[in-house]
């Protein structure tokens, strides 16, 4: 901190027009990035008012999502389902995706010889260019059959008889459901997190490597004792990325998670939404004031949970990184 | 398909013989006049953009008048419309009350343009080389969409599909996750037949389904109920007719069992009294041949218009679809307005004024 403050008083002392000039200019683009940011929050924000004076905090824990008003139904917006939703696919998807992201990173940095690392790691940071309408068609046409015809009859026979675990995969399996919404989300998050977690691992320092070897570590020991400790914080941080990018993705997951709101049940072939797919279906269409309101206000969750997830993931990270200081020192 | 163009032809016979040739009121608007606005927005209804874009292109080749149309949706439309940020809106449900109140330029009135039907399919492996296509009637149909019919031996389905009788499997419901004009012809039908219905879930672009998966658009249900075994889908029935998807019959309020050849489609607006504004859901008709799941799909533009190069180009675009446009339809698997809902959309265009004085150039507007 203090250092930052030595050289911004450096840069002032410095006085050269041109780099007043350079400083300004950064300035005003950070400005403009940050007004966008404001900006669009209050946009937000006032669209939603209606709806978010009419339900309050209904909205959040509510479960009934109707924008006909009949008879017997008034109209009723609760976005509990599409959160639960959102929560539920983000976390099944990192649960999938960073153990086989992690494993493949070590493999590609430490293990793989060049010839075979480098096509390897390319190939699969080659899936981030691939569009999520692409994932979602694809999900749609052959992992949904895939996952309705094999693997969930396979889980229902393996955990079905399970006390705790037979609740999550209680119902017939319909193969639209947050199971393979959290799927498709762990094959698009994949990519992110192993190009990030290579990164970090390759950041490890030589020094500490040889160090271990040094010693007469195998690899494995290097591995678990100087190289995962080391890169540990980074690891989570780029987990967390690819949370991130789960938390928000819509195309895909519209696709292939049933997009029902019915009720919230344990199971994960239970179909759901998510707030991003529910925001996707029904803006364009959203006729009424009060119905586009309250999706609009659903934006406002989202960016909500994506906070409140990113928050979490960096007082992780710190956390951490505090204790592996703490040990070193 | 060849059903479809043997009844379309069957149908322009008929149009040909009552009506000699095209729309009488067609060919009036073959070129650009002094005065017209050259460019001309448009937002809304995504279900007639296929036809809405054969037409804009035909429209600025001959007539040099670009339209530009944004399929965004009905509500997007509703919307734009209100907020006056386009020349005109498109959408496939009627505007309410509250809505036409809230539109910020005056009085907004609904032109229809072409209409729709809706279809039910479904997939049942066991009837796959049936040629007998399924029956559904009103009761069927709500039942099974509020969840009270849940299997397909249920005694009600096989009482008019005795083929049913073995097939001991839950029914898979599949809608629209999008709000859609689709939907709402689906859902107004389904109001317009159950009291249970329209008391509980009742019809709009999208409602809260009771029972069942969302597939988005057309083609998400199309391709749900495609690999979903024991599913039961509605689609648009160009869709349906390009899909190779089976079509069941439903039983129309007349007690005929119908399927939705364009004929039936078009016979639906002849069985209903059509109000003079045209903001109408025209489902389950009285009429005995009419398919009864259908609707016309509007565009919206305001009865008093500010902009006089604007109101002339815009009324002169109105006429040319409503007479010569609709001999586009038939090619694009939409069904064309029959003559009296296109002569009482006339009554509205004439009633365009722009400051004051017809809007309609005076040569179309004495056209008898």
């Amino acid at each position: 901190m203090s250092r930052i403050i030595m050289l911004r008083q450096g840069a002032t002392k410095a006085a050269d027009p041109s780099d007043r000039r350079f400083a300004a200019f950064v300035a005003t683009m950070s400005a403009v990035v940050i007004l966008l940011v404001v900006g669009f929050i209050i946009l937000l924000a006032v669209d939603s008012w209606p709806s978010i004076r009419k339900f309050g905090g209904h909205f959040l824990t509510g479960s009934v999502w109707n924008p006909v008003e009949t008879e017997v139904n008034k109209v009723n917006f609760g976005a509990l389902p599409f959160i639960y939703g959102t929560i539920v696919t983000s976390i099944v998807a990192l649960i999938l995706a960073t153990p086989l992201a992690l494993g493949s990173a070590i493999f590609v940095s430490e293990y793989a010889p060049s010839w075979l690392g480098r096509p390897v790691a390319f190939i699969i940071e080659l899936l981030v260019a691939i569009p999520s309408v692409a994932y979602g068609i694809w999900g749609l046409f052959v992992l949904v059959p895939f996952m309705r015809g094999t693997i969930e009859p396979f889980l229902q026979n393996v955990l079905g008889h399970i006390p705790v675990l037979s609740a999550l995969v209680a119902g017939p399996p319909f193969g639209q459901d947050l199971l393979t919404g959290g799927v498709v989300l762990a094959i698009m998050i994949l990519p992110t997190i192993l190009s990030l977690s290579r990164e970090i691992i390759a950041q490890v320092p030589r020094l500490q490597k040889e160090g271990m070897l040094a010693l007469g570590a195998t690899k494995w020991e290097v591995l678990s004792q100087a190289v995962l400790p080391y890169a540990k914080g980074g690891i989570i941080g780029a987990a967390m990325l690819g949370l991130a990018r789960a938390i928000g993705e819509t195309m895909a997951v519209t696709m292939v998670i049933g997009n029902s709101s019915q009720k919230i049940t344990g199971s994960l072939f239970t179909p759901g939404y998510t707030i991003a797919s529910a925001i996707a279906n029904q803006f364009t269409e959203a006729d009424t004031q009060m119905y586009f309101s309250a999706i609009v206000e659903l934006g406002l969750v989202l960016l909500l949970v994506a906070s409140v997830f990113n928050v979490t993931s960096r007082l992780l990270v710190s956390r951490i990184m505090a204790r592996k200081e703490g040990a070193n020192a | 398909m060849k059903k479809i163009v043997a009844v379309l032809a069957l149908v322009a016979l008929v149009a040909a013989a009552t009506i000699a040739q095209a729309i009488p009121g067609s060919g009036l608007v073959t070129k650009g006049v002094s005065g017209e606005a050259k460019n001309l927005t448009g937002a809304g209804a995504t279900f007639p953009a296929v036809l809405y874009t054969k037409w804009f292109s035909e429209y600025a080749a001959k007539i040099g008048v670009q339209v530009n149309y944004q399929a965004i949706g009905s509500g997007g439309g509703i919307k734009s419309i209100s907020d006056m940020t386009v020349d005109f809106g498109a959408s496939d449900g009627p505007m309410t009350d509250d809505q036409l109140a809230a539109a910020k330029g005056g009085h907004l009135l609904h032109i229809p343009m072409t209409m729709g039907a809706v279809v039910p399919t479904y997939n049942i492996p066991e009837l796959s080389r049936s040629k007998q296509v399924l029956k559904f009637t009103a009761d069927t149909l709500s039942a099974i969409y509020l969840g009270d019919i849940i299997k397909w031996n249920d005694p009600k389905l096989v009482a008019d599909n005795p083929q049913l009788a073995k097939v001991d499997k839950y029914i898979v419901v599949v809608h629209r996750s999008d709000g859609s004009g689709t939907s709402n012809i689906w859902t107004s039908y389904l109001s317009a037949v159950s009291e249970k219905w329209a008391k509980t879930v009742g019809a709009g672009n999208s409602v809260q389904w009771p029972v069942g998966l969302g597939g988005k658009g057309n083609e998400g249900v199309a391709g749900n109920v495609k690999q979903t075994q024991y599913a039961i889908g509605y689609v648009e029935e160009a869709y349906a007719v390009q899909n190779t998807l089976p079509v069941a019959q439903v039983k129309n309020s007349a007690g005929t069992w119908m399927d939705p050849t364009a004929k039936a489609v078009s016979k639906a607006a002849e069985g209903v009294t059509l109000p003079d504004d045209l903001r109408v859901k025209m489902v389950n008709s009285s009429n005995p041949e009419a398919w009864p799941i259908t609707g016309f799909t509007w565009i919206l533009v305001y009865q008093q218009q500010n902009d006089p190069a604007k109101a002339l180009a815009l009324t002169r675009l109105l006429w040319w679809n409503l007479h010569d446009g609709q001999a586009y339809a038939e090619k694009l698997l939409y069904a064309p307005l029959p003559v009296d809902a296109i002569a009482k959309a006339v009554v509205l265009l004439k009633s365009v004024t722009v400051n004051g004085s017809q809007a309609l150039p005076p040569e179309l507007a004495s056209f008898k």
